[in-house]
Parts: C-alpha cells; structure tokens; sequence
C-alpha cells in the first residue's frame, strides 16, 4: 500500500476517468470509440486503484459474484438485441424509424444528433459492460494469485 | 506533400516489427521474451491492415463535423478492433501459463522446463 | 547446427517478405479495389442511421464477427479464472 497522498488522489481522480470512459461508450454512435474502446479506458482506472491499494483491499470492494453478474448481463443483453430482429434477419436493426432511437440523421456532415443509430447505442452499452467486468477480474485474480490469496473464501 | 511517400514507409515499418518479432521467437529462451516476441508479431500485423486501407488526404469515417474530401476505408479498422481484442485474450491465458510454470518449477527458462515430472 | 538453421529460415522468410512489401503491393494512398467500402460511406446514414460508419460497420453490417468476438472474450475470462484457483487440499499433497 503506498502512502497517504497517493491513495487520497487515486480515490478523487477515479471518478473523473469513470465519467470520461463512460462518455466514450455512450457516444459511441457519434464520435470515435464505443464499447471496447470506452471499456478499456474504465479497466485502467481500476488498474490504478490496484496500484494505490493493495489486491487484498480490493478484494472487499470488487467482489467475484458482483463481477460475474455484470459480465452475464452484458452477454445476455448482446443476445437478446440479436435475436429481436429475427422477423427479417438474424441480427436486422429493428430500431431505425421507431421512436426509442429512430431519427435519421441529416445526410452529409452534420453536427451530431443523440437519438439516432437503430440498437448501436444499446449494443455499446452491453459491450462495454462486459469488458470491463470481464478485465478487471482477470488483472484482480493475477494480482491475488502472485500475493499468495485467493479470489473467493 | 502527402501523395508519394517512396517506397511504402508505413508497410516497411510493419514488415520490419514482423521480422524482429520472428527473431525473438526463434532465438530466445526466457519465457517472458517469448511472449513479448508473440504480442510485437500482433501489434505489427495490425499496422499492416489499417495501413492498408489509406487514402490520399482522407479524413476519418465519420460523418459529425467532418471536413469536406474523401474518407479513409472503414472495413480494416472495424477488423482491426477484433484482432487486438483476440490478442488480449490469447495474451492473458499465456500470462497465466507462465505463472504456473514459475510456481511449479522455480525457473522460467524454456529449455529447463521442458520434462513432465511425475 | 540450430542456430544456423533458424537464421537461414529468418533471413529467407524476412527477405520474402520485404520483397512482397516493395514490390508486389499497391502504393500507399491509393488502394486498388474500394467497391464495398464505397457502397457503405455512402449509405450507412440511411441504412443503419448512425454518423460513426466504423461503429456501424462493427455492430450492423459485420455484427456476426462482433458476436464472435464477445464469445472469445467470455471464453477467455472463464479460463483465466478457472486456472487461478488453489485447490484446498493441494495444500496438504504438497
């Protein structure tokens, strides 16, 4: 565990890199990145708390079935947004022209507009939900496997 | 400026990462320069394929606030994000391989610890 | 007797492939054949309604490989969880 100044300034600027990964995945339909790239920036948050606080103090904040139940349901939710539309197709974007997230934008350049893009939003939140579970809990169980614990009592 | 880069910079650069990854792999025992040689040989392939799909003066493929001219080929990125993912996969169960074999055989060097001990 | 196997394997496989790099490949900026990703810039407005074609390329019009890929991840995690596990009585073998 390092020292008092580092642990105070990783807790405050946790939240500041938790805000910027999860604007990334939610304007995945607008400007560049999206699920992987926005569960990468939250997964090397988490590596730096790591750093701050040893893995035996992480252990009781991230606990292993937490971790598994967010990454079950972000799989399930990728699925099941793929076998809605199989009136037409396997994997058919149902959602253009309805009114949840239906508008078409302006052809061309345009500045952005938020409630387009069909299911690509709601598939950039399953996505990235699932990578971020899905890597912390291999960087927590390395970290705990070297020290000499174990993931779960 | 942009239109003659001579002799395919971009694609001699990756060629070059290829070529220094294939002389760790074949030519170093420690098994941690083992796994650096394979993740060089990823991050080279994928230079080449996004390398592949430029266009003279294009700008990114997207369509918020973009300047006017032609747009870059969007097909190799979308598949260059799936490599790198595949590759962190690949990468992580090595990692935890060569933990093992650390634990198990007290040295990581690859010609030691090549007998199964029963 | 090894080595010198190995190192002219490498300068054959090095040399073919600088070769295929200088001389075989299109020039850099220009690429040959640009059919399919022509029809998507300009139709994935419409089609799929979203400004980001990269990301509508993932999701919509190559999404079976995205469906792929969150299989290999899963996977991937399942194993690396199930190989960091200290069995309790490998304790009292050892």
């Amino acid at each position: 565990m390092l020292s008092k100044i580092v642990r105070t300034v990783a807790n405050q600027l946790m939240l500041f890199i938790l805000i910027f990964g999860l604007y990334v995945i939610a304007h995945g339909h607008l400007t560049p990145g999206g699920g992987f790239q926005g569960g990468a920036v939250v997964v090397s948050g988490v590596v730096m708390l790591l750093v701050a606080f040893n893995a035996g103090e992480l252990k009781k904040s991230l606990r292993e079935r937490f971790l598994s139940i967010m990454e079950s349901t972000g799989g399930l939710v990728f699925v099941v947004l793929a076998f809605a539309g199989l009136g037409t197709v396997f994997f058919y974007n149902f959602l253009v022209g309805s009114p949840i997230f239906g508008d078409i934008p302006i052809p061309g350049p345009n500045p952005g507009n938020l409630w387009t893009g069909g299911f690509i939003p709601l598939m950039n939140f399953a996505v990235g939900l699932k990578v971020v579970a899905g890597l912390s809990a291999v960087v927590l169980a390395l970290a705990l496997f070297t020290s000499g614990e174990e993931m779960e009592e | 400026m942009m239109e003659s880069i001579p002799l395919n910079f971009p694609f001699l650069a990756a060629a070059l990462l290829v070529g220094i990854a294939l002389y760790i792999m074949l030519f170093k025992r420690n098994l941690i320069k083992l796994i650096m040689g394979v993740a060089m040989l990823a991050s080279g392939v994928n230079l080449f394929i996004v390398a592949l799909g430029y266009r003279a003066g294009g700008n990114a493929p997207i369509y918020t606030d973009v300047p006017p001219g032609p747009m870059v080929l969007s097909v190799p990125q979308a598949l260059t994000l799936t490599s790198i993912v595949i590759n962190v996969a690949v990468l992580a169960l090595m990692l935890t391989m060569v933990v093992h074999i650390y634990r198990h055989t007290g040295d990581i060097d690859s010609e030691k610890s090549r007998k199964l001990r029963g | 007797m090894r080595k010198v196997i190995g190192l002219v394997l490498l300068i054959v496989v090095v040399a073919f492939v600088v070769y295929g790099v200088v001389a075989l490949i299109h020039p850099f900026g220009y690429p040959s054949q640009s059919d399919m990703d022509d029809y998507i810039i300009d139709n994935a407005q419409n089609q799929t309604g979203s400004n980001n074609v990269v990301a509508s390329v993932v999701f919509d019009y190559r999404g079976l490989d995205t469906l792929g890929e969150a299989t290999i991840l899963f996977t991937a995690v399942t194993g690396v969880l199930l190989l960091l596990r200290t069995l309790k009585h490998e304790e009292d073998r050892s």
